[in-house]
């Protein structure tokens, strides 16, 4: 799969002059602290929010470089986001229902997803049965299973156990691993990002901007044992300084600083871009 | 005994006794004040009453619940449509929601007289006073439960590119299903008492007398043990209708809902 170009420079008080580029098959993650813009931003690349200012755009190999389609965005959020209602392959089967395919090939494909997630045998359990990390990887594979090209995560493992939390991330590399789908992890744990990501783009609030875009070279694919090396702490401490430069870096709280607003639409109050 | 067990025992068990309890000091006090039958009949002579009557006010009963189960349909149906409007419409729902208000905080009494000499078949014109009182709670929960969806999930619809039909239909309606159950709950009981009200204030309905007529007509008479025995059907049948919209609840939400799962399942 060849990859996604993209751009855009916004500038409400929630994010202020963000340039970003994206390429294909890149593993970028966003940290930054909390109030920073990074779920914005997310929302932005899928589309559910307009920038105000500054221009998004998307190419796809695929499209010859025309509007994203329909499934070719996954999302997967800070909960679930489950339909209490379905079952497990009703809710993965949704992206196809929503197409108006969801044919014996669909139901096919969701299982190889949901096997793919570890959850075979789970079709048909509803969700209130599963425990909170077998949500979570329901919900992946709702947004996994029309192959998309970019698979935007919003902090989705902040609500886990450390453990599941760990089992999860390596899932999730051996899923990208297997795929190279593009892409953006939101998060705020720096260890998490660093030991998933090809890139990292630390992010500071009021107005959310980029104040450093690291890229992460660490030999893949990626092993547990990773974790306790000399080289990942050492990637973590950079990652951990730019962070901690950033905030510092960060207008002290007098006068009027906007609030970062999900709903705020640039008319005036913009600032100038900078970062 | 496990405790489960236990508490599912005491759960029947423990209403039945204070009930048979209250029932004989009724009975004692009767007896032990020699009170007439005319003023306050002790629990043997109404079920004397309800053995002896009983086929005639089952008769009754029967015009009473066909008018009842036909405005909790109506309730049911319509009220769901009308929140569905509403949902869809935002200047539908802001226009028109005061009046659902209006409606239901006229009291039916007032109303019923007007809408008996308005509709000219008798059983319609029940049917009209009993919706009106039964409506509003299907209307006004499914509205809430319409516009309750969950954000991140309409968020997602969207990025699917799902049409409004599609929002709805996969989406909000499955939302809105327990609070539109909840609203059919507290209607039916409101369908009864609408349908009772409706007859009392329309008296005969035509051929066939309902169950309110005929504890007005055991009151003109005197016949204070079968105005009970009347009575006690009638709330033996809110009973039933509240005992079965509660099943038919818990029958469709069984998988998914809070309200519906069993306490010692997990």
């Amino acid at each position: 799969m060849r990859g996604i170009g993209k751009r855009f420079r916004s500038g409400v008080a929630a994010l202020a002059g963000i340039d970003l580029d994206i390429g294909g098959g890149e593993f970028l993650s966003l940290v930054g602290p909390s109030g920073c813009g990074k779920t914005t931003l997310l929302r932005i690349i899928a589309g559910l929010i307009e920038p105000s200012e500054g221009e998004r755009r998307l190419s796809l190999a695929a499209d010859g470089g025309g509007p994203m389609s329909r499934g070719r965005v996954g999302f997967v959020f800070q909960d679930p986001t489950l339909m209490p209602w379905g079952t497990v392959a009703d809710n993965v089967l949704l992206p196809f229902r929503i197409a108006g395919r969801a044919g014996p090939a669909e139901r096919e494909r969701v299982g190889a997803e949901l096997r793919a997630v570890g959850l075979a045998g789970f079709e048909r359990a509803y969700p209130r049965e599963l425990s909170g990390g077998m949500r979570m990887r329901v919900s992946i594979a709702r947004a996994l299973v029309t192959d998309p090209d970019l698979l935007l995560l919003d902090e989705p493992f902040a609500a886990l156990d450390e453990i599941t939390r760990m089992a999860l991330n390596d899932d999730l590399l051996r899923l990208w691993e297997a795929r190279r789908t593009t892409v953006v992890f939101v998060t705020h744990s720096v260890f998490e990002s660093v030991y998933l990501s090809t890139r990292i783009a630390v992010m500071t609030a009021r107005p959310g901007r980029i104040a450093a875009d690291l890229p992460i070279e660490l030999p893949q694919p990626r092993e547990r044992f990773l974790r306790t090396s000399p080289r990942y702490a050492a990637i973590c401490t950079t990652v951990s300084n730019e962070l901690a430069l950033a905030m510092a870096k960060e207008p002290p709280g007098d006068g009027p600083s906007p609030q970062p607003s999900l709903r705020l639409r640039g008319e005036g109050g913009t600032r100038e871009a900078g970062g | 005994m496990r405790p489960a067990q236990f508490l599912r025992l005491w759960r029947i068990a423990a209403p039945l006794v204070v009930g048979v309890v209250l029932l004989a000091l009724w009975e004692l006090v009767v007896r032990v004040n020699s009170i007439p039958p005319y003023i306050l009949p002790g629990p043997l002579a109404i079920a004397a009453s309800l053995w002896t009557d009983g086929p005639s006010l089952l008769g009754s009963l029967l015009v009473t619940l066909r008018v009842t189960l036909a405005a909790l349909a109506a309730a049911a149906v319509l009220g769901g449509a009308i929140a569905v409007l509403f949902s869809l419409s935002r200047v539908l729902e802001l226009s028109l929601f005061p009046y659902a208000v209006i409606l239901q905080v006229t009291p039916i009494v007032a109303i019923a007289p007007l809408i008996i000499i308005w509709v000219r078949e008798p059983f319609l014109a029940l049917l009209v006073c009993a919706w009106i009182v039964a409506f509003f709670p299907v209307v006004a929960n499914t509205t809430v439960g319409l516009n309750s969806a969950d954000r991140n999930l309409l968020a997602l619809f969207r990025l699917y590119g799902a049409s409004r039909g599609q929002v709805l239909r996969y989406l909000k309606l499955p939302t809105a299903l327990p609070y539109f159950l909840t609203g059919l709950r507290i209607s039916g009981g409101l369908a009864l008492i609408g349908a009772v009200v409706a007859e009392f204030v329309a008296g005969t309905g035509g051929d066939e007398t309902g169950l309110a007529f005929r504890i007005l007509e055991a009151g003109y008479r005197l016949a204070i043990p079968r105005l009970f025995a009347a009575l006690f059907l009638l709330s033996l049948t809110g009973i039933l209708i509240y005992l079965v919209l509660d099943f038919l609840s818990r029958l469709l939400l069984r998988h998914w809902h809070e309200s519906a799962i069993e306490e010692d399942e997990e």
